[in-house]
């Protein structure tokens, strides 16, 4: 009767247990912190909490003569939260920089059913078509703000090892500077439309040799001068910019791929699908930029999520398996310790309480230390992979607040998990045995 | 051997502690195998391959070439074949359903030798003009039969102003290398039905794929190639099939470092638990240790044991996670619907696994054995 009193408990504690970790994983720091903050009343104020607090104090000052097991503990959980947060950081680093800053006004249009600039094609009478709309917002000098644009995949060395590497060569028209507000000039000056002047992004600039301000590189069999460097915050930094009638008659390109406007109203969106619809010369779709480069990252960056939180799972289930071995083999060494204080009249719980409370505090310390790491070593790192039209984009790690939180949240789980069922062997000890 | 049953005995002195460090060593050598197993299948490259090069245009692989270079190839010495591959990009019913799709010249399975087919069915496809190949893989997936219509939407490409495309499956290809089964995922149709049939694309090819005459002269066939077309428009670089693919793939990521990099930082961790675990062990068992040397076993003797112990433990658990891994990884190739070409836990895998087994049952091993041998009878005894 007994023994299924006790199996009754042990599936109890696990079902609890499943539960709170669910519960766990949807809360937000505000929740925790007022947790916390009435735990620690809790502690203070009540006697049993008092109790707790006396039994944790006595194991947290023997800690020193068992910071080996204990060192098992922090650096197993570390490990964990440095590998989750430097995975997801790269996930969230690729989005980003895809997104670009909120530019709620811009739009691009494409070619109908073209999943990317790479697949789509818009004739110039279409894009003079276009640009007679009504609907798109008028630039300073009173001429509409569209940019017709089209990308040639150049060759460039690396600066690293010279192997060749595939570049975007976007051509731009005047209107493409005001049209990403996010983007400035930081050195020489932009290039002067019908001449073949480059402006180079910062990020192409760092990893690509040959394009510094002033050089001159060979493309298309052409001579083209840099004048200018930018900088985009987004995947633009990566990327050489030109005059688009430049770039189309050197590589001999009858048709533009996209074009990208500014409406005068965000509603006026509506208005323009309508003309899109109306006239059968224009088969072209309209979306904001936003949307756009969401979709252009959105599998990649999905992947690499599943992957790392696949990954950190799996490494949580090692690191559970290290806490749990020491956290027993603590509570088999300190047996007569623990008898001793249930002897003296400490009860249950708050020797339960206050094991849980070692192995949390444990699990702090390896999840902050596993965050600081993370965040020292990969915040801003430069990477960079295959964009849509096969050409690179480089992108940085990006180690966020919310990133770390995160990381925090696992390392208490694997603490909660691995803390509770030797506590509940410690409450279970048979006192006078154990004192023998 | 003789003492097998002694260590496996002193092993389990503690159940609960051996087991959760077997199952945390299983749990890191599990992600080792998947992991490892990603970097192998991206590597792979196939023996069917060594005799073939690729020649694409210089600057980008979206970039086409002129179908007219083909007789110019030809011509070249040490040139046996030549076929050509042209990207089509296709889309059948929904974006999720994506499967890579090319026109191709008439000879391409003549060249591509690894891609099975009936010679009926081959047949079949030098006769109709909008005849279609598909995988085995892919056929099953959709449930195609020969003769069936599939319409594909070619944003890329469309034909009189439409995007429709329809073709008919005349026949289904399959591979027999276990690696290399992912690319059953393809559809291959007639680059002269393409040609004729699209609006804007007239004579130009993706890329063209050369079979050599004699595989040793891969390095004077490229660069005579690339000869042809140096100071045109439409530079080439021809590479082996193998650098081509490898290329490409280093771009995507450097997938060797990544996984270096996780398995590094998870090993370390393993590293520090284990060693935990088996310095625990020794210093439990520093009585048994004294009795062991009273009773005859000289220090060597102990120092053996113990780090047979090691080895044992570290060796147990990670047969264990490599032996998981290659279960779940045929499972998850299923799921990748054929995106992930995994099939098992390669050998290179398993002895890349070994080794790392027994660096570390030595690395935790060593300590306390070198302990255990330097006790001294009495020591060991009176710790009771």
């Amino acid at each position: 009767m007994k023994r299924l009193k006790k199996m009754a408990v042990d599936v109890g504690v696990v079902v609890g247990l499943v539960v709170g970790l669910v519960v766990w994983s949807a809360l937000s720091w505000q929740i925790v912190l007022v947790i916390v903050a009435a735990l620690a009343l809790w502690l203070v104020a009540t006697q049993r909490g008092r109790q707790t607090l006396a039994v944790a104090g006595v194991g947290l000052t023997s800690l020193p003569q068992r910071w080996g097991a204990s060192a098992v503990i922090v650096t197993g959980i570390a490990g964990v939260v440095v590998v989750l947060v430097a995975v997801l950081a790269m996930a969230a680093g690729f989005q980003a920089t895809l997104a670009g800053s909120a530019n709620a006004e811009g739009f691009i249009v494409l070619r109908s059913g073209a999943a990317s600039e790479a697949n789509s094609s818009i004739a110039r009478e279409q894009a003079g078509l276009v640009a007679a709309l009504p609907g798109i917002a008028a630039g300073s000098d009173g001429k509409p703000l569209v940019s017709a644009e089209l990308t040639q995949v150049v060759n460039l060395p690396n600066r690293s090892d010279g192997s060749d590497a595939s570049v975007s060569l976007r051509g731009v028209g005047e209107a493409a500077w005001t049209l990403r507000p996010q983007i400035r000039l930081v050195e020489g000056r932009a290039f002067t439309p019908g001449t073949r002047e480059l402006v180079v992004g910062q990020g192409a600039l760092a990893r690509y040799a040959g394009i510094a301000l002033g050089d001159e590189v060979e493309l298309g069999q052409q001579r083209w001068r840099v004048v200018g460097v930018f900088a985009a915050g987004d995947s633009h930094d990566s990327e050489l910019w030109a005059d688009n009638e430049t770039v189309a008659s050197t590589y001999r390109r009858p048709a533009w791929q996209a074009l990208v406007l500014r409406l005068s109203d965000p509603g006026a969106v509506d208005a323009l699908r309508a003309a899109f619809a109306a006239d059968p010369r224009l088969k072209l779709d309209a979306q904001t930029l936003a949307d756009y480069y969401a979709k252009q990252s959105a599998a990649l960056s999905a992947l690499i999520q599943q992957l790392g939180t696949a990954i950190g799972l799996i490494m949580a289930i090692g690191a559970i398996f290290g806490a749990l071995n020491t956290m027993y083999t603590a509570v088999a060494r300190r047996a007569r310790e623990i008898a001793t204080l249930r002897a003296l009249g400490f009860g249950g719980m708050p020797v339960v309480l206050a094991l849980m409370l070692e192995t949390l505090l444990l699990a702090l310390l390896g999840g902050v230390a596993g965050g600081l790491l993370a965040w020292l070593v990969f915040n801003g790192y430069s990477v960079s992979t295959l964009g849509s039209n096969f050409s690179q984009v480089m992108f940085q790690f990006q180690v966020s607040p919310e990133l770390l939180w995160n990381g925090l949240k696992w390392a208490l789980g694997i603490g909660l998990v691995g803390g509770l069922f030797p506590a509940l062997r410690a409450a279970r000890l048979p006192v006078t045995q154990a004192l023998r | 051997m003789k003492y097998l049953h002694l260590i496996w005995a002193a092993l389990f002195r503690s159940r609960t502690r051996t087991v959760l460090t077997l199952l945390s060593i299983a749990a890191a050598f599990l992600l080792f195998g998947m992991l490892d197993s990603v970097r192998v299948a991206f590597a792979a490259g196939s023996s069917a391959g060594r005799d073939r090069l690729v020649v694409a245009s210089r600057a980008s692989i979206m970039d086409s070439l002129p179908q007219s270079l083909a007789a110019q190839i030809e011509k070249v010495p040490g040139v046996a074949q030549v076929t050509s591959t042209t990207w089509f990009g296709g889309v059948y019913q929904d974006e999720q359903n994506f499967f890579p799709n090319f026109s191709v010249a008439p000879n391409f399975f003549a060249v591509h030798t690894e891609y099975r087919i009936d010679p009926a069915q081959l047949a079949e496809f030098a006769n109709r003009r909008t005849a279609a190949i598909v995988g085995e893989a892919l056929a099953q997936k959709h449930d195609w039969k020969i003769g069936d219509r599939i319409p594909l939407q070619a944003p890329g490409y469309p034909q009189q102003g439409s995007n429709d495309w329809n073709f008919e499956l005349v026949g289904t290809f399959s591979i027999a290398d276990d690696k290399r089964r992912g690319e059953e995922m393809q559809l291959m149709f007639r680059w002269d039905y393409f040609d004729e049939a699209n609006d804007f694309s007239k004579g130009r090819v993706g890329w063209y794929t050369v079979r050599l005459a004699d595989v040793n002269q891969a390095t004077s066939v490229a660069q005579a190639i690339d000869a042809l077309s140096r100071n045109s428009d439409h530079e080439t670089r021809t590479q082996t099939e193998q650098a081509f693919s490898e290329a490409f793939t280093r771009q995507f990521a450097d997938i060797g470092l990544i996984v270096a990099a996780i398995m590094a930082a998870v090993f370390f961790t393993l590293l520090l638990i284990s060693a935990n675990t088996m310095t625990q062990a020794v210093r439990e068992r520093i009585p048994e240790i004294g009795v062991l040397k009273t009773l005859g076993f000289s220090g060597q003797s102990v120092l053996w044991l113990v780090l047979a112990e090691a080895l044992l433990l570290i060796v147990t658990g990670g047969v264990a996670g490599l032996a998981l891994a290659s279960l779940l990884l045929p499972l998850l190739g299923a799921a990748s619907g054929g995106a992930l070409p995994l099939s098992g836990v390669a050998l290179q895998t398993w002895l890349i696994g070994f080794a790392v087994m027994t660096a570390m049952g030595i690395a935790i091993g060593l300590l306390p054995a070198l302990r255990a041998m330097r006790l001294k009878i009495v020591d060991a005894l009176v710790t009771a």
